[in-house]
């Protein structure tokens, strides 16, 4: 099942399970929204939980946020990443403190679904990876699947958690296609994964490059090199359990992203490992990044974006040491 | 249409006189049916939380808190919408509005631990003795879209329109016309006139943002605003406690009736400072503070009830019960402690997180290791 579709059927699940969950973006009705990823829930559910909203991105959180004090359970679109940030400061300033501010006494249980990232050809603000601005937030919890199967449990789980998530879609994944054990148990949302064992470097990334890492362990294989790839999966907060106890057993740590390296999540996570496992490091943690300038032409894309050839790169550096 | 052109409703003149203009007609009905207990009450309303704004003021300027917004000057309009809204209603304040939220039942120390840097929130919304008051919002027009959302969900819930005035819900926001301007408050707009919500936008134009002029917010009344959206709107004299109340009573019914959002402007004025951090006389000449204290709530309201008969003995029992909730307020301020240091990691999430666990236990472990002989 392709990547969209398994989010679209762990979207069905959730309004399935619980008739409060409602939808609300920009196109996301009759349209099905520009990915197709709540394809038919309107038709299905009614434009009463399915809600094509006007085209106003502090609208739809900052209204979302009131729905919730009403005891809905709003899923917000917001359309691309680049758009996020006219929402920006009803996610950062309420939404992430609404719980604090009230002691306790609300919860806020809202996902906000950002499609993120490159590889789409798209045009300016249409495909930037902004999930470092949430992790920064106290409030926030921030996750990122990059399989269907993920895709599917983890949207139920965000949606059934009481704080509010953002979702972070890998949008070049889409069309991904994959298995998905909808009789497994759920997908726990703050785990991270093991997704290829192997005992020389471990390759650590989130969203998209994970596929990315993928090829480049399997071009490392093929000269004598084995990399064990992990999948962080929840930026926040984030499960070192298994990215530890990976290091401990290889030494050696690449953490690549196609966001901007400086004050990332890759920054955050090479820091802790090394403050948790620096005796078992045989290199310093590397960190293989989209560059610190704006999001390039799409053209440029590929100059920006980290691909195999740079990720063995590092490996092959982290190897010198 | 120009400022002297649009439509004002009034009862009171300035000196307190029973003066209707042709827009207050529509409402004199409603008007005449107030009983001298509820015009009284509008009138200890006013002073008593006069008394209180005065004493938080005061106390801010000796250290005590951190910082207070005043609300002198601003009362009509506050206690006539208050007044105006039913029980079931639900309140989506700013941070100015001391008279509403004590109203609806927040004890105004809740307010107090805001400004003192106590807590962030202060009250429980959720806590029936507060009337369905949300907290206090600090960034400019962010509650209107809370509001919108949530007479949204009343909406979808069947909690309004129903025809029942008693049983059906509406949402009043309050906002400023510096608030006017921020972008919150027109998503809110198209987000409530697009899902006909059971709203209304009820902003105070108290003339200044600061030591902004509302001219700079909008070179046009702020009422032609909401109009431009396609919900009605009323512009009221906000210092007339009587308009205010009729304006507000009829637009929460027309809006709880399920007619969609309506919209109230409130023209009044800001005597005092935006904050204790600002000084009027730095933005703005004493010539226009003298002209609005001329038109006064509160001294506007007195000579109504002067000329109907109240009493002395009336007016003495506010002034003593204004007094006596001034005394409260600072007795209970200056006794109010740090909140525990465990407060910084409380509630942050509402289901558990690893890195708040650690953090807590870090700092528990940091604290204990200074016992026994450490400073």
């Amino acid at each position: 099942m392709p990547f969209s579709k398994a989010l679209n059927a762990g979207l069905r699940k959730a309004m399935e399970d619980d008739p409060r969950v409602l939808m609300m973006g920009e196109d996301i009705g009759k349209l099905g929204g520009v990915f197709r990823v709540t394809e038919h829930l309107q038709r299905d559910f009614g434009e009463r939980r399915v809600l094509d909203t006007p085209l106003a991105e502090s609208g739809i959180v900052g209204t979302a946020i009131g729905l919730a004090m009403t005891g809905f359970r709003p899923v917000c679109e917001i359309q691309f990443d680049g758009f996020v940030f006219p929402a920006f400061d009803q996610i950062t300033t309420q939404l992430a403190k609404l719980t604090n501010r009230h002691e306790g006494r609300l919860s806020m249980p809202i996902v906000i679904r950002i499609p993120y990232g490159g590889h789409i050809g798209a045009v300016e603000h249409h495909q930037e990876s902004p999930e470092a601005y949430f992790t920064h937030t106290p409030g926030l919890r921030v996750v990122s699947p990059s399989t269907p199967n993920d895709a599917y449990w983890m949207i139920q789980e965000a949606i059934r958690s009481n704080d509010p998530v953002i979702f972070m879609e890998p949008k070049s994944r889409y069309w991904q296609k994959g298995e998905v054990d909808v009789e497994s148990s759920a997908v726990p949302l703050h785990s991270s994964r093991v997704v290829r064992t192997g005992s020389d470097v471990t390759l650590v990334g989130h969203g998209a490059i994970v596929t990315t890492l993928l090829q480049a362990a399997a071009l490392a294989e093929s000269e004598g090199t084995s990399c064990e790839v992990v999948d962080v999966r929840s930026l926040s907060p984030v499960d070192y359990e298994p990215i530890l106890d990976s290091v401990r057993k290889t030494g050696r740590m690449v953490y690549a992203q196609e966001a901007q390296g400086f004050t990332s999540l890759g920054s955050e996570v090479a820091a802790t490992v090394m403050e948790r496992a620096f005796y078992a490091l045989e290199a310093p943690v590397l960190r293989v990044s989209g560059y610190d300038t704006p999001f390039p032409p799409a053209k440029l894309e590929g100059t920006y974006l980290p691909d195999a050839d740079r990720i063995l790169e590092a490996v092959d550096r982290s190897l010198a040491y | 249409m120009t400022t002297s052109e649009t439509p004002l409703v009034r009862v009171l003149d300035a000196t307190g006189r029973f003066t209707p203009s042709d827009a207050a007609e529509p409402y004199l009905p409603l008007i005449d049916a107030i009983t001298d207990a509820e015009l009284e009450q509008f009138y200890r309303d006013m002073v008593v939380i006069r008394a209180i704004d005065v004493q938080a003021t005061n106390l801010q300027r000796q250290g005590q808190l951190a910082l207070w917004p005043p609300s002198r000057g601003q009362e009509a309009a506050q206690v006539g919408s208050a007044r105006a809204a039913r029980p079931q209603d639900t309140i989506f304040p700013s941070y100015r509005e001391h008279a509403v939220t004590r109203i609806r039942g927040v004890d105004p120390l809740d307010i107090i631990k805001l400004m003192r840097g106590v807590s962030h929130g202060g009250w429980d919304p959720s806590d029936p003795k507060n009337g369905n008051t949300r907290l206090y919002t600090l960034v400019l027009g962010s509650q209107a879209l809370h509001a919108t959302g949530y007479a949204m969900g009343l909406a979808f819930d069947g909690k309004s329109g129903t025809g029942d005035v008693d049983s059906d819900q509406a949402v009043i926001v309050y906002y400023g016309d510096g608030a006017s301007s921020q972008g919150d408050v027109h998503e809110a707009m198209v987000f409530a006139a697009s899902y006909k919500t059971p709203e209304v936008f009820f902003l105070q134009n108290n003339h200044w943002a600061i030591s902004v002029p509302v001219s700079t917010q909008s070179p046009v009344p702020l009422v032609q605003r909401s109009a431009g959206y396609g919900i009605p709107s009323v512009r009221v004299d906000g210092n007339d406690v009587l308009a205010s109340y009729a304006v507000s009573r009829v637009a929460l019914d027309e809006a709880r009736s399920g007619l969609g959002p309506r919209a109230i402007e409130a023209v009044t004025y800001r005597l005092g400072a935006h904050t204790t951090s600002d000084d009027p006389t730095k933005y703005r000449g004493s010539d226009e503070e003298q002209s609005w204290a001329e038109r006064d709530p509160i001294i506007r309201m007195r000579a109504f009830l002067e000329g109907r008969g109240a009493s002395a003995a009336f007016f003495d029992d506010v002034e003593t019960e204004g007094a006596d909730a001034a005394e409260d307020l600072r007795s209970r301020t200056v006794e109010l402690g740090p909140p525990p240091a465990s407060k910084v990691f409380d509630h942050v999430y509402s289901e558990p997180h690893p890195l708040i666990d650690e953090q807590r236990a870090w700092r528990d472990s940091y604290e204990s290791s200074f016992e026994g002989g450490a400073k």
